[in-house]
C-alpha cells in the first residue's frame, strides 16, 4: 500500500456523474480526488500511473455480494471476497445479510465493519429486514443503520407475509432506509431447480415459473404505493418483471432495480448444453432468450438501474453433486467486469456504450445505496478503476482470489479487463493481482 | 458385429436412428439366446458390472441382473438404502471406489434428473442410465420400441399414443425421443396438470381428451399414475382420474383394431388401465418385460463386448 499522491496520466476519463468522456490527467491526494485536468503537470514525489490506451472510471461498486462471513468461511470470507472484488475491478461491495449468524443486529453489522477495515475494498453491510430471515419479526433496522448498514434485505429469501413487508416498508421509510427485495413466491417456486420452459420439460428438472418472481413483485409494487420509502428489486430475471418495473417507474414509484451479468448473458439452454452442470444452478434461474433480450432492453432504456454480480460463492464440494442437491449460486466478482467489457468490445449488444456500462456499475449503485463514490468529481473519494479494453483474458476459476470456483463461464476468452483498482487513493490491485498486505481470512 | 461408438447410454435424445437400429437388431439376436434351454453365453466373461439403484426397482433391476448373468459378466448390485449414500458419501466417491475394484460399467437408477450425466463425467466406466428422475429411462424406451418393432415389423409411420402423467415420466420422454427418431408419430394425452407446460421442446402433439389422442393409433401406452401427484394437488382423486382418463375398451374404441396395449409397469389395475385391456389379446405388457432382458443384453454387449480381446 502507498500513501503517496497518485498521478494518472494519458487515460480516457469516463465520469458518468457529469457526462464526462475525454482524455485528461488526475491527481489523487489524501484519499481524495484533487484534480481532473488536461495536461496536468506531474507533481513531484507522486506515484505515476501511465494510463495511455486505458480507461479511467469511478471505482466500480457491486451492490449485491454474498461474503458468507460470519459462519461459512470455507466458502468465502470478508478478506477473500474483498481480494476477489479488487481483482475484479470493484472498489466497494455491499454484503448481504444471509450469513450464520444472520446479520440481523448491530453486533453482526459491527463485526462486518471491523473485519472490513482490514479488507482490500470498501465493504458495506446490508442488514436483514426480519430477525433470522424468518419473515416474522422486524429486525432492528434503526440500530443496524446507526452501526453502518446501508440497506436492508432478506435476500436469498422473500418476505413471504404481505403485512410483514408492508410494515417493513413503512418503518424503513421512517428511518430513511432502503429495502432490497428478492422476489419469489414460495408456493409458485414449488421446489424448482431451473427455469420452467421447454428446456426443463426436456431435462425433466422441476421448473421455476416466471410467475414466482412476478407475482411477488406485483405485490411489493402495490404495497409501495401507500407505504412510502424506497424499494430496490434485486436480480430481475424475467421479461414480465422488466415490464412491471417500467410501468411502476412511469407511475413515479420510488423503485430501482438491478440485473446480474449471468441473466444478461446466459439462458436456460446452458443447463442442457453443459449436461446438467450445477454451475448453471442459480436463483433466480437462467431464463429464456426472450427474457434475456428484455433484460438488455430494460438496462438500456433505464428501467434497470444497476448491474450487480449476486456473487454467491460455494465450495467446489458443495457443487460436485447431483443437480437437485446442489446449492443455488454463481460466483461473479472476478468475471462481472470482463464479461460486460467483452459485450462492449464485441458490439454484440446494440446501443451498449462504455459510459452507460460504467454508470450501471458505479454511479447508479452509489446513488441507490447513498454511499460515497460513483464519481470522479474533485473532492470526492479517490476510488477508481482503470480498465484495459484490449486486454484478452481467459476465465480461469483456479486462479481466483475468491475461495469459490462456481462459474458457468470457465474457459471463456474475453476482451477487456481491469488493470488497476484504487481505493481511497491506495492501489489495491495492479495487473490483476491484489497489491498490499491484507489480513488473510 | 458393429460396436456402439459411445462410452455411455444416458438417453435416447442424443442417440441416432442408426444407433437405435443397431441396438434393436442386436436385441433380436439376444432374444434368440433367451429362447434356448441353457441361457448362457460366455461373451462377457471376465467383465465387471455394477448395478447401483438409488430408487426401488423390480423389473429393471432383475432384468439387468439376468442380462449380466446370461452374458457371463460378473456383477454386483448395491441398493441406495444400504449404500454409503446414507453415510454421507457422495455419488462420485461411491462409484470411484467401486471403479478401482475393476468395474467397467455402471448401471444406475437415481431420483435426480441428470445424475447419470454427472456420473458419466466423473468416472471412466461406461454408464447406463436405468432411469434418472423425470429425465430419461432409455433402456425402457428401447425395450418398448423393440416390442413394437417385433409385433408390427416396423416403427416408421406408426401412431403411438402415450396416456397419463407425461410431465413426471422419464419413460414418456425416452419413448418420445426414440420413437420420433425412428419415424413414428407420437401423441400424448392427459390432464393439463400432468402434461409438460411447454411441449415445444419435446416436439409432440398433446391432447386433453384421451379419445382424441388414440384415434387411429397403432400403439397405446399407459403410464403409471403416482398417488403422490394427487397429494401435490395436480388432480382431485384417483377415481376421478379413472373416470376421465383411465384406459378402457370403450375409451380406446377409436384406435385401430390391432392396436397394441402397453404399460411400463408397475400397473395400478383399475386406475390408469382396466384389467380387461391389460390382460386382453392386444396387450403386450409381458412381452415388454421379456424384450427388456434382450435389449439390456444387447446394450451390455455393444458397450463392453468388443473392447477387449475380440
Amino acid at each position: 500500500m502507498t500513501n503517496k499522491d497518485i498521478y494518472i496520466t494519458g487515460g480516457r476519463i469516463i465520469d458518468p456523474s457529469r457526462n464526462f468522456d475525454q482524455k485528461a490527467d488526475l491527481l489523487l491526494r489524501g484519499g481524495l480526488i484533487e484534480k481532473v485536468e488536461k495536461n496536468l503537470q506531474p507533481p513531484t514525489g507522486a506515484l505515476k500511473i501511465d494510463a495511455h490506451e486505458l480507461i479511467v472510471t469511478p471505482g466500480l461498486i457491486d451492490m449485491h455480494v454474498h461474503l458468507r462471513d460470519p459462519g461459512q468461511d470455507y466458502k468465502e470470507d470478508i478478506i477473500s471476497g474483498s481480494l476477489a472484488a479488487a481483482a475484479g475491478g470493484f472498489t466497494a461491495i455491499a454484503a448481504m445479510a444471509n450469513t450464520d449468524p444472520v446479520c440481523d443486529n448491530s453486533s453482526v453489522v459491527r463485526y462486518v465493519c471491523d473485519r472490513a477495515a482490514r479488507a482490500a475494498v470498501r465493504i458495506y453491510p446490508i442488514g436483514a429486514v426480519t430477525k433470522g430471515l424468518e419473515g416474522k419479526e422486524m429486525a432492528e433496522m434503526g440500530r443496524m443503520k446507526q452501526a453502518g448498514a446501508v440497506a436492508f434485505s432478506d435476500d436469498g429469501k422473500p418476505v413471504v407475509s404481505g403485512m410483514m413487508m408492508r410494515n417493513a416498508l413503512q418503518y424503513a421509510f421512517g428511518i430513511g432506509a432502503l429495502i432490497i427485495v428478492h422476489e419469489e413466491d414460495p408456493s409458485l417456486f414449488g421446489g424448482g431447480v431451473m427455469n420452467e420452459g421447454s428446456v426443463s420439460s426436456v431435462l425433466g428438472l422441476r421448473g421455476i415459473p416466471s410467475q414466482a418472481e412476478e407475482a411477488m413483485l406485483i405485490r411489493d409494487l402495490l404495497l409501495l404505493k401507500t407505504t412510502g420509502g424506497r424499494l430496490h428489486i434485486a436480480h430481475l430475471s424475467t421479461a414480465g418483471s422488466v415490464e412491471l418495473v417500467r410501468r411502476a417507474k412511469s407511475e413515479g414509484l420510488p423503485v430501482t432495480a438491478e440485473v446480474t451479468p449471468h441473466h444478461l448473458l446466459l439462458t436456460d439452454r446452458m443447463v442442457k448444453n453443459t449436461g446438467y452442470s450445477t454451475n448453471t444452478k442459480v436463483n433466480p434461474p437462467l431464463r429464456s432468450e426472450q427474457d434475456r433480450q428484455a433484460l438488455w432492453e430494460g438496462l438500456l432504456d433505464g428501467t434497470i438501474d444497476a448491474i450487480a454480480s449476486d456473487h454467491a460463492p460455494h465450495h467446489p464440494d458443495d457443487k460436485e453433486v447431483e443437480y437437485d442437491f446442489a446449492p443455488f449460486g454463481i460466483a461473479g466478482l472476478e468475471t462481472t467486469l470482463p464479461l460486460l467489457l467483452d459485450e462492449v468490445s464485441s458490439g454484440r449488444v446494440k446501443n451498449l456504450t462504455l459510459p452507460l456500462l460504467i454508470e450501471k456499475l458505479s454511479l447508479a449503485p452509489a446513488r441507490i445505496l447513498d454511499i460515497p463514490g460513483g464519481t470522479l468529481q474533485p473532492g470526492s473519494v479517490a476510488d477508481l478503476t482503470i480498465i484495459d479494453l484490449k486486454r484478452i483474458i481467459t476465465v480461469n476459476p483456479a486462479a481466483w482470489y475468491s475461495k469459490s470456483r462456481n462459474t458457468p463461464f470457465a474457459g471463456r476468452q474475453l476482451t477487456g479487463a481491469p488493470v488497476w483498482t484504487i481505493v481511497g487513493g491506495k492501489i489495491v490491485m495492479e495487473e490483476g493481482a491484489p497489491a498490499g498486505n491484507f489480513e488473510q481470512g | 458385429m458393429q460396436i456402439l461408438r459411445r462410452k455411455d447410454i444416458l438417453g435416447l435424445e442424443e442417440m441416432s436412428a442408426e444407433e437405435i437400429t443397431l441396438i434393436l437388431d442386436t436385441a433380436r439376436s439376444m432374444r434368440e439366446i433367451l429362447q434356448r434351454k441353457i441361457k448362457k453365453v460366455p461373451t462377457l466373461r471376465g467383465r465387471s458390472v455394477l448395478n447401483l439403484f438409488y430408487e426401488p426397482s423390480t423389473r429393471t433391476k432383475a432384468s439387468f441382473e439376468l442380462a449380466q448373468k446370461y452374458m457371463s459378466a460378473d456383477s454386483v448390485s448395491v441398493a441406495g438404502s444400504s449404500s454409503s449414500l446414507v453415510k454421507g458419501e457422495t455419488l462420485k466417491d461411491t462409484v470411484r471406489n467401486v471403479e478401482v475394484m475393476g468395474v467397467e460399467c455402471v448401471i444406475m437408477r437415481h431420483p435426480v434428473s441428470g445424475s447419470s450425466h454427472y456420473l458419466a463425467r466423473s468416472v471412466e466406466a461406461s454408464v447406463i442410465n436405468a432411469g434418472d428422475g423425470m429425465h430419461e429411462h432409455p433402456t425402457q424406451g428401447l425395450l418398448d420400441m423393440f416390442t413394437i418393432w417385433e409385433k408390427k415389423g416396423h416403427l416408421e409411420e406408426l401412431k403411438v399414443a402415450i396416456v397419463g402423467d407425461i410431465r413426471h415420466s422419464r419413460v414418456a420422454r425416452s419413448n418420445i425421443w426414440g420413437l420420433t427418431k425412428m419415424g413414428a408419430e407420437v401423441v400424448v394425452a392427459g390432464p393439463p396438470t400432468l402434461l409438460p407446460l411447454d411441449m415445444q421442446g419435446l416436439g409432440v402433439k398433446s391432447y386433453h381428451r384421451v379419445e382424441e389422442a388414440v384415434e387411429g393409433a397403432d400403439v397405446i401406452m399407459a403410464l403409471r399414475l403416482q398417488k403422490e401427484r394427487q397429494e401435490s394437488g395436480l388432480f382431485p382423486s384417483l377415481r376421478e382420474y379413472t373416470d376421465l382418463y383411465g384406459l378402457t375398451l370403450q375409451r380406446i374404441a377409436g384406435a385401430r383394431e390391432d392396436a397394441l396395449i402397453m404399460h411400463p409397469g408397475p400397473m395400478n389395475r383399475g386406475v390408469e388401465i382396466s384389467s380387461e385391456l391389460a390382460d386382453g389379446s392386444r396387450s403386450v405388457i409381458l412381452k415388454q418385460v421379456t424384450g427388456g432382458v434382450a435389449v439390456r443384453m444387447a446394450l451390455l454387449y455393444l458397450l463392453l463386448g468388443g473392447t477387449k480381446e475380440e
